[in-house]
């Protein structure tokens, strides 16, 4: 009986190990491609040669204009995937009633809605054909800038003032 | 509690989410490409005597286009940035600047075991999918619906990305003038980029392009875009020359005939800063474009992994509770 409670105990923890593992790497994932879509996305601007930051050892790609797109779409073909996959895993997986948003964490779904919205707007803008005005790409362009660096001010204060994305819900 | 998903809410969710992110890739396939309203020109370098008349023409009708620069110019930092001034060499006819839209390329060439000399007009060539418009990070170029592609002087803040990205170094820059004076001159922005507009005021008034119309050869041709190419390659095929425009960057709007071929002319020609080659282009925005096939995928690919881990543990929850 004592070895079955113990079989049972310790396949609770590695699931749940297994699942805080889970979290850990869809957390440095989103990171790690939030950070490429900034550098890649500042990097669409004649800045980085302009700022010596393209003569660090390693970096001279930051100031290639057609690596630095390449790279905000590549990175932006694993961000989407995997903010679909947060969406459709919080609302069916039951996560939606054991887990509350915080405030901070609905102003970063706002901001990250915007930039995937004006972010997509901006890639359809891309083929070949006109889509859109002259006044209608730039102001899509500005509001994806101010979005980004938006992102970047919430995401820093958020880490200073300790404001998680989600909270356990209490009523569970 | 996980909340048990059965599979008829499995199978609803699913064909809504799926429906949902397909139904937003619609649109990258949905809207025509636009190169049947462009308009292009046919050069036919055969033609071309090297007078200049188009070159005088050009600079005639948009000198009043041109770049009046405010000096001295403020300093820009870091050090690096350099002055770009052509408002002291404004006759420089020997290659592109943001004072001269258009120059003559001469190639000494064998026809036929005949030495001749070629000339060949050089402009920007209106891309079909222009690199300098699509990558402004501004919208600071825009590209018209009859293809023409043009830099807004009042938007443009220097920065020459559009040079950068430009397969034949079209875009040349003047600096002190234009926007960047009234933000921050000292740290951002460095002029405004000019190039030709194939006239694109006159064309809305139903003129051709200067260049055009002063030609006393007729070497170039203006029309719609399918009717130029099937021109240029019957022009082609009639003289035994070779064709060179449709396919580079992945199409433009102007088309040269020459009878030798472009290989041949591009070795011949002076390149450089401000001096297009006539090297086989491979289109340039072709590598982003393939990926955002992937890009639409994404989401789909996420939904999937999402809904198959949901259903994966509320099957293995069933089997538990059989087990049990």
């Amino acid at each position: 009986m004592v070895k079955f409670m113990l079989q049972a105990e310790k396949k609770i923890l590695m699931k749940r190990g297994s699942k805080k593992m889970q979290t850990k790497i869809i957390n440095k994932i989103y990171f790690l491609s939030v950070f490429m879509l900034t550098l890649t996305g500042f990097g669409q601007m004649p800045i980085f040669k302009r700022y010596y930051v393209a003569d660090i050892p390693g970096l001279g790609w930051l100031a290639e204009f057609y690596i630095t797109h390449y790279l905000h779409y590549l990175t932006a073909v694993i961000f989407l995937g995997l903010s679909a996959y947060a969406v459709i895993d919080y609302f069916l997986s039951g996560k939606k009633r054991r887990l509350k948003i915080t405030t901070s964490g609905y102003v970063k779904v706002f901001i990250l809605s915007g930039l995937i919205i004006t972010g997509i707007l901006l890639v359809l803008k891309n083929f070949e054909g006109y889509l859109f005005s002259p006044g209608i790409i730039t102001l899509l362009d500005i509001i994806h800038l101010v979005l980004v660096m938006v992102l970047l001010a919430v995401s820093l204060l958020t880490l200073v003032l300790k404001k998680r994305w989600i909270t356990q819900n209490i009523d569970e | 509690m996980i909340k048990k998903l059965s599979r008829r809410s499995f199978i609803k969710f699913g064909t809504a989410a799926v429906c949902s992110v397909a139904a937003a890739s619609v649109p990258a396939q949905g809207f025509a490409s636009g190169r049947e309203e462009h308009i292009a020109t046919m050069l036919d370098i055969s033609k071309c005597i090297g007078c200049g008349e188009c070159v005088d023409a050009c600079s005639e009708v948009n000198g009043g286009k041109y770049p009046n620069p405010e000096k001295p110019f403020p300093k820009m930092y870091p050090s690096r940035v350099k002055v770009e001034d052509w408002s002291d060499k404004k006759d420089v006819s020997d290659r592109l600047t943001p004072y001269n839209w258009l120059f003559i390329q001469y190639a000494d060439v064998k026809i036929n075991g005949e030495e001749r000399e070629l000339s060949i007009p050089r402009r920007c060539m209106h891309c079909v999918n222009p690199p300098c418009v699509k990558l402004c990070p501004w919208g600071a170029a825009e590209q018209l619906q009859n293809g023409i592609s043009r830099l807004n002087p009042d938007l443009c803040l220097g920065g020459s990305k559009c040079n950068e990205v430009c397969p034949w170094d079209v875009p040349q820059r003047q600096t002190g003038t234009g926007l960047y004076l009234n933000i921050l001159p000292s740290i951002a922005g460095n002029g405004v980029m000019y190039k030709c507009d194939r006239c694109y005021d006159r064309i809305k008034n139903g003129k051709e392009p200067a260049c055009i119309e002063a030609c006393p050869e007729n070497v170039q041709t203006i029309g719609p875009r399918d009717e130029i190419i099937e021109k240029a390659y019957k022009l082609a095929r009639e003289t035994g020359g070779y064709v060179y425009g449709d396919k580079e960057n992945g199409g433009t709007n102007t088309i040269y005939v020459s009878p030798v071929p472009f290989a041949e002319l591009n070795k011949a020609i002076k390149t450089g800063k401000g001096m297009p080659d006539l090297k086989p282009e491979p289109n340039r925005m072709a590598s982003a474009e393939n990926l955002t096939k992937a890009m639409f995928f994404a989401p789909l690919a996420g939904v999937a992994a999402a809904v198959g881990k949901i259903y994966a543990s509320g099957r293995k929850k069933d089997s538990d509770e059989k087990g049990k």
